[in-house]
């Protein structure tokens, strides 16, 4: 049982990890949307999300549909 | 399936029958119900957005609302005056937040940020789903804002900025704040209470001395952040009580956590007696989630309202002694002030015409639903919407004078007199936080005479037990879950006491025009004259009236199809248009400009029916039609008004528009008791009368001339299309300005304080049997918390029945095409 005396500050310790954590995500705005995240991912090509790579992909995009 | 044939493939709604409008999606022809409907999906096809039909799991809004003058304003937007109250960043990099109108799914988002995305100067743009709003920033040298705007539009949103500054910051600060809390108090919870369990086995089954201590010890750690941290709003608001000499729930509560807290803390450092930081750090965990999900209600709801203000500046158009036009602040004009007003705007102050002939809307202002002609000398309203041609006139009032403030008058007053309906969650409080400290206190000191050592803890399982929470939590978490439940379904609650009240009215008022009608003419009949069958009187008189933006000849034009070629087009303002077709030379508009060319034989024309507006089309000939158009009543006003009387509610109709269309309209809902040709005076003594009999009364309006009887009313709900000051008299707002959510909200309402009541009910009948257990010394601390924790599990269950219910519907009223027989849209969602 002498375990315990290492095991539970363990504990304590992965829970401060834990909250700092959540505060973490709090902070840089997880919480912010709830409900679009798992709807984005099952629509196609969301490269609006990647501006660098906006312009070749969608115009080849359009010539792909016209066709 | 057949219903596709008969419903929009856009918007859902009822497609009139022989409309032709029709869009070619993923290969196959698709009806739509309006042209409006058709220009959207049109756009959406031609972008390449298809897939927003496979993707939606509800139909679309209906984007008939977007007026033509709405997309004239937006190039205000660009004004750099208007744009540093919310556009930030360099030229080549501007960056704005704004409000997206629509969103009814997922497919939503997808569809702008694509359409918005694939925009040449357009660096980023995001949609938060939950929130409705979207963040862009673009490249002021390859677009504007108002492009990006119009963008929006043209897929059939409406987007406008908005200063995120103002609330959405304090909203979200407060946000975080509380989900830190509540993560906090969740985790060190769960920390404390296994660490509990530990001790409980080890109570019985041998734990040695000192693991018990060092366990104590731990919980002690665990639970400090949690009490002090967590817990502190509710210290805060304990002492903002004794403060102010009233006892609320944040009393007992503060009491049992700081005092179990504190008594465990002792008893740790000094080595004697039990702890039970578990029942601290379960107590602020379930009330900071109770108040965390009354926030997001809370929160939710004045988004909402939000979403109607619009950032614009009130401008109007000043003329200098040469003619010059500059844009002032309506607030800069002084009487003798000389100003434009082109038609779609409003009248900036009250004033007399100088010169022009044109006709203004005053619907709003006084309930009158036809505009009225004005030409020189004639007297202007502030507030009031020029429909037809530019109009200049002169100020004469402005500021406190106007008729505006006038009003604006009555409603501070008729605020300050409000009738109150005592509180069912208020009653009764301070007395029970009273009766429950006095029993603690008195059971303490009687176990102080009989045992010391435990005078104290059975002073604090009297506290724990007596559950202020569930009595905290019977009232907020069911008013929680159903306004959730209504923001979801259209009508969002702006006041704390909307749904209680909403519950318990006896007599509803409704306002005519804008509230049970639409607020817009459309074609009633067509009375043919002479020789001309209606729909090809309907087809000339539309081809006449394609120049004109005045309301009667939009609804003409919206009747009739493709309409022959006109030549030599000649508009009289305030009387009608001439023009040539086949060479026949036709005129339409009031009898006397008809007849000027059509001559009247002899009384051979008829009368309109009471309460429409008439428009005659004749040519040398004679008379040819008569053209009938009124204010057309909402598709499910009948069925709300016949509802609502279902339910046990007086139903009586108040209107500032003359007697004749209101009794038209009375008798087609039946409603007994209607009054007409009130002034906003007349309609507040009116219901001051009923409140006075006893009678609790709610209000529903949308006009300028309503809402000081919207303030004054015990609870009162305003269509999301009327004007700014109508909403923010009400307690509640129609967001879908559809009636037959109102008669959802009513029942709703109703259960919420059937809800209410047996929690209620069952937090006392809890506590009768409790306290006296608790206090003769049977109770533990850890059973009281477990009792406590067990009966709020029931209020917050019991309250969540309320979430069950029907679906929302999606889309908005139909504005346009849809006649009045046909039944009430049922927007569900289909799989697209």
């Amino acid at each position: 049982m002498e375990i315990l005396y290492l095991l539970i500050p363990i504990a304590v310790i992965v829970l401060a990890v834990a909250i700092g954590a959540l505060i973490w995500a709090v902070r840089s705005g997880q919480f912010e949307d709830l409900e679009g995240p798992a709807h984005r991912i099952l629509m196609d090509d969301d490269d609006p999300r990647i501006p660098s790579r906006r312009r070749e992909d969608t115009s080849e995009e359009d010539k792909d549909r016209s066709t | 399936m057949s219903e596709e044939h008969h419903s929009c493939f856009h918007c859902g709604q009822p497609v009139p029958p022989g409309s032709h409008y029709q869009a070619v999606i993923d290969g196959e022809a698709r009806p739509m119900c309006c042209p409006g409907c058709e220009a959207v999906a049109n756009a959406i096809v031609e972008a390449g957005l298809e897939d927003f039909y496979r993707y939606r799991t509800e139909n679309a809004p209906n984007p008939a609302q977007l007026v033509p003058e709405a997309l004239k304003t937006l190039d205000l937007y660009d004004r750099p005056e208007v744009q540093q109250r919310f556009v930030s960043g360099e030229p080549e990099e501007r960056e704005a937040s704004l409000i997206l109108e629509g969103i009814t799914c997922a497919a939503c988002v997808w569809l702008n940020e694509r359409h918005v995305g694939n925009l040449p100067g357009v660096l980023e743009f995001s949609v938060n789903y939950s929130t409705q709003r979207a963040r862009v920033r673009w490249d002021e040298r390859q677009i504007q804002l108002s492009d990006i705007l119009r963008a929006i539009s043209a897929i059939g949103y409406r987007a406008h900025p908005y200063d995120p500054h103002r609330q959405a910051q304090v909203q979200q600060r407060e946000r975080g704040r509380a989900l830190r809390r509540l993560a906090i108090a969740g985790l060190g919870m769960m920390q404390v209470m296994m660490l509990a369990v530990a001790l409980y086995a080890g109570e019985d089954q041998g734990m040695s001395r000192d693991m018990m201590h060092f366990l104590r010890w731990v919980s002690l750690i665990i639970a400090t952040p949690v009490v002090v941290y967590a817990g502190w709003p509710f210290y805060t608001a304990a002492w903002r009580d004794l403060r102010q000499r009233q006892l609320g729930m944040d009393v007992p509560v503060a009491l049992a956590v700081g005092g179990t807290y504190i008594a465990s803390a002792i008893a740790t450092v000094t080595r004697g007696g039990e702890v039970y930081f578990e029942s601290a750090t379960m107590f602020v965990f379930f009330l900071l989630l109770s108040r965390y999900l009354e926030m997001g209600a809370r929160q939710r709801a004045s988004a909402a309202v939000e979403n109607l203000a619009t950032l614009l500046p009130a401008l109007a158009t000043r003329l200098n002694a040469q003619g010059e036009e500059t844009q002032v602040g309506v607030a800069e004009l002084v009487p003798g002030d000389r100003v434009r007003i082109r038609p779609g705007e409003t009248v900036p102050a009250d004033g007399e015409v100088l010169s022009g002939t044109s006709s203004v809307d005053e619907s709003l202002l006084t309930g009158e639903s036809l505009p009225r002609p004005r030409q020189a000398g004639d007297g202007l309203i502030g507030g009031a919407v020029n429909v037809e041609s530019p109009l200049e006139m002169r100020v004469t009032r402005v500021g406190q004078d106007t008729v505006l403030s006038g009003i604006q008058r009555l409603l501070d007053r008729a605020q300050s007199e409000k009738p109150r309906i005592a509180r069912l969650a208020q009653r009764g409080t301070g007395h029970f936080v009273l009766l429950v400290l006095l029993l603690a206190a008195g059971a303490g000191l009687i176990w102080w005479q009989i045992d010391p050592a435990r005078a104290f803890w059975v002073a604090v399982a009297v506290l724990v037990v007596s559950c202020p929470c569930a009595l905290s939590l019977a009232t907020p978490v069911a008013m929680t879950a159903s306004t959730g439940q209504l923001t979801r379904r259209g009508v969002i609650t702006t006041r704390g006491h909307a749904l209680e009240t909403l519950a318990r009215m006896d007599t509803l008022i409704f306002d005519k025009t804008g509230t049970l009608t639409e607020g817009q003419l459309s074609l009633a009949r067509v009375r043919p004259l002479g020789e001309l069958s209606a729909p090809r009187a309907l087809a000339l008189a539309a081809a006449l009236e394609q120049g004109s933006e005045h309301p009667l000849a939009r609804a003409i034009r919206a009747e009739a199809g493709a309409p022959p070629s006109v030549e030599r087009l000649q508009a009289t303002p305030g009387c009608g248009v001439s023009g040539e077709i086949d060479g026949v030379t036709y005129r339409v508009g009031t009898l006397a400009f008809v007849s000027e060319l059509s001559g009247i034989e002899g009384g051979a024309v008829p009368a309109a029916t009471p309460g429409t507006s008439p428009v005659y089309l004749g040519s040398g000939e004679g008379m040819l039609a008569l053209l009938e158009l009124s204010d057309r009543l909402r598709c499910d006003a009948k069925a709300t008004v016949a509802g609502l009387q279902e339910l046990g509610i007086e139903v009586r109709l108040f209107s500032g528009d003359d007697a004749a269309a209101v009794s038209r309209v009375a008798e087609q809902l039946g409603i007994q008791q209607a009054r007409g040709a009130l002034l906003p005076a007349d309609k507040l003594a009116g219901l001051r009368e009923l409140q006075e009999q006893g009678q609790t009364v709610a209000m529903v309006g949308d006009g300028v001339n309503d809402a000081p009887v919207l303030s004054q009313a015990h609870v009162s709900i305003a269509m999301a299309s009327g004007v700014e000051l109508a909403r923010n008299s009400a307690d509640m707002i129609l967001q879908s300005n559809r009636l037959g959510h109102l008669l959802g909200a009513v029942k709703q309402s109703r259960a919420t304080l059937r809800i209410v009541r047996q929690n209620i009910g069952w937090a006392l009948g809890y506590n009768l049997v409790a306290l006296p257990v608790a206090a003769a010394g049977f109770l533990t601390p850890w059973l009281a918390a477990l009792g406590m924790s067990l009966s709020s599990l029931l209020v917050v269950l019991n309250a969540l029945r309320l979430l069950r219910g029907e679906k929302p519907a999606s889309a908005p009223d139909r504005e346009a095409g849809v006649s009045p027989l046909s039944p009430v849209a049922d927007n569900e969602g289909r799989p697209g």
